[in-house]
């Protein structure tokens, strides 16, 4: 196969490579390198060459401390509750939407509506939907439900003021899941289905029997993605809580940003930037090894 | 048979509707409370539509505040990032999916580090390589690492959609004397078109709405984008939710109205991104 068109097309593939790897180095690996070297001084931004080599001690400091440990406990929360809610309302609806309807079109749509509206303003319409005096949710829990006799201060309370941070992310998310579902759901052959049908499995049976076995590939891709998309939340958190009252409503992101622009340690912010990167490696590892489809299938 | 089907159908409808009352409540608090006078803010129960409505608040938002200034800036922004994008990550795939050269693959794989690392983790050493580029209060600044954060995810998608494009095209057109540039800007792109939309969407929206990165390298008002303006809007005047939400309408326009034109692509966007059922 020595043709003209099977050589090394080196010069031209210099020329189409070039500039995305120019950006690539500059703003991505080159960075994502200097950031582990950041981790481990005492970093000096005004004066580089005053910074101290600290070893790991910034990591050492992170993992001793209790706002960290309280950071992580609020990532983790938030990534488990909104991944699964996400996940098994998506995967209703989905199935709901996949059938033949009138207005599914529009239907779908509407739900993705959500999906576009930019974070930061999904993040202060929950903080006004969530105020304390005079909010929607208060006004429903109180007068509509009366599930309370007084207004709760959601934002005033430590464990509560994560509650409109969750809940923005699932009313923003179900609508991707939804299409991600649809499209996975789209593959499955109906007549498989029928046949099913025809067999006399009931729905119950058709789902656990081949719906879900079928969409395998699609919900391993929603986790991975959902559980990344969690563990590295930042907007929501930094608009809504900002990390209050005490530090205690933290997720590992505001963390990071409040040591690095706010205290300016630079070399502290870039150790929890890195905790969390090895965290999610690890993470992504595992998953894809429990996941992966078993052998000979 | 025929009655069962029936009763799942209004069954469906019943959840579908119900769903789809909780997603349009805060949609719908938004836009009644930008209509809503200051007085109104935190009048309960709330009405449909206020009354009295007004049109102050947008009138407000938009004049005070160099809010066309910002506008202008996320324009410019959102924009160009978009153009450097589709421009930077089909040459890349292009290379990829038709050219043969050394260590291809590993390339590769290093570039698909981009999709693994999220954006937030590198802006503590963006911002200190941006202090040494000059790029530090630049919209270049915002618009560089913009395209860098998407070039992984676009140029994957799009390797997939040029490799489709059948081998016969591509000896009749090097059969010619043609060079793979020709190639490449004469065939390969104008029949992908669809997927080049998938990547337009893609990086408009994310330059459009990103907030964490601008928020660390604009210092000076001037440079401001939407959602930087917006978020610093509220937290200056605590209680003014008539303003914040008719300034974010306005900010909301350029995405509906690239979601309404491109609608049919996003569902396709995702299925050729590589998730298979």
């Amino acid at each position: 196969m020595h043709t003209k068109k099977s050589r090394n097309q080196v010069i031209p593939a210099i020329i189409f490579l070039l500039p995305g790897f120019a950006l690539f180095f500059v703003f991505f690996l080159g960075p994502l390198l200097y950031s582990l070297r950041i981790s481990f001084y005492n970093w000096n931004f005004a004066h580089v060459d005053r910074s101290v080599f600290v070893g790991f001690k910034n990591y050492i400091d992170q993992l001793k401390d209790p706002i960290f440990h309280r950071a992580v406990i609020n990532t983790a929360v938030y990534t488990a509750i909104t991944v699964i809610v996400k996940m098994v309302l998506g995967f209703i609806v989905a199935n709901l939407l996949n059938q033949k309807l009138r207005g599914r079109t529009f239907l779908r749509v509407a739900y993705y509506l959500p999906v576009i509206t930019s974070w930061v303003i999904v993040s202060l319409l929950f903080t006004y939907m969530f105020s304390g005096q005079g909010g929607l949710v208060n006004y429903f829990l109180k007068n509509v439900l009366h599930a309370t006799s007084k207004n709760i201060m959601w934002l005033a309370d430590p464990v509560l003021a994560l509650v409109p941070v969750v809940l923005v992310d699932i009313w923003k998310g179900v609508g991707w899941t939804v299409i991600i579902f649809l499209a996975g759901l789209q593959t499955i052959p109906t007549e498989l289905i029928e046949a099913a049908a025809v067999d006399g499995a009931n729905n119950w049976e058709r789902l656990i029997k081949i719906i879900l076995p079928m969409m395998r590939g699609t919900l391993v891709f929603l986790l991975v993605v959902l559980i990344l998309g969690g563990l590295n939340a930042y907007v929501p958190f930094q608009l809504i809580t900002h990390g209050d009252p005490m530090d205690q409503t933290h997720s590992i992101l505001t963390l990071m940003y409040r040591a690095t622009f706010q205290r300016m340690d630079f070399g502290n912010g870039a150790a929890i930037s890195y905790l969390l990167t090895l965290f999610v490696f690890i993470l992504s590892f595992v998953q894809l090894k429990l996941l992966r489809k078993p052998a000979g299938e | 048979m025929k009655r069962s089907r029936i009763k799942i159908n209004i069954l469906s409808y019943i959840l579908l509707l119900l769903g789809l009352f909780i997603v349009a409540i805060p949609l719908w608090y938004m836009v009644s409370t930008a209509f809503k006078p200051q007085t109104m803010i935190f009048e309960l129960p709330p009405q449909i539509w206020p009354n009295p409505s007004t049109f102050n608040n947008f009138i407000k938002a938009l004049t005070t505040d160099n809010f066309g200034l910002y506008f202008w800036n996320s324009t410019k922004v959102a924009v160009t990032a978009t153009l450097l994008t589709v421009a930077v990550s089909s040459m890349l795939a292009f290379a990829f999916a038709r050219l043969n050269f050394k260590f291809k693959e590993q390339l590769f794989y290093l570039l698909l580090l981009g999709m693994m690392v999220p954006p937030v983790m590198l802006i503590i050493p963006q911002f200190v390589i941006s202090h040494w580029l000059k790029l530090y209060n630049s919209l270049w600044g915002l618009i560089l690492v913009y395209v860098t954060m998407n070039i992984s995810m676009q140029t994957f998608l799009l390797r997939g959609v040029f490799e489709d494009i059948p081998k016969d095209l591509e000896e009749a057109a090097m059969m010619d004397g043609g060079s793979p540039w020709m190639f490449f800007t004469r065939i390969v792109l104008p029949l992908s078109g669809p997927g080049l939309a998938v990547v337009v969407i893609n990086s408009f929206l994310y330059s459009w709405e990103e907030y964490a990165w601008a928020n660390v390298n604009i210092g000076d008002s001037a440079n401001r984008t939407l959602p930087i303006a917006i978020a610093l809007f509220q937290s200056a005047h605590l209680t003014q939710w008539g303003q914040v939400f008719a300034a974010s309408l306005v900010a909301l326009i350029p995405v509906v109205i690239i979601f309404i034109v491109f609608q049919r692509y996003f569902v396709q966007g995702i299925s050729t991104t590589g998730i298979k059922g």
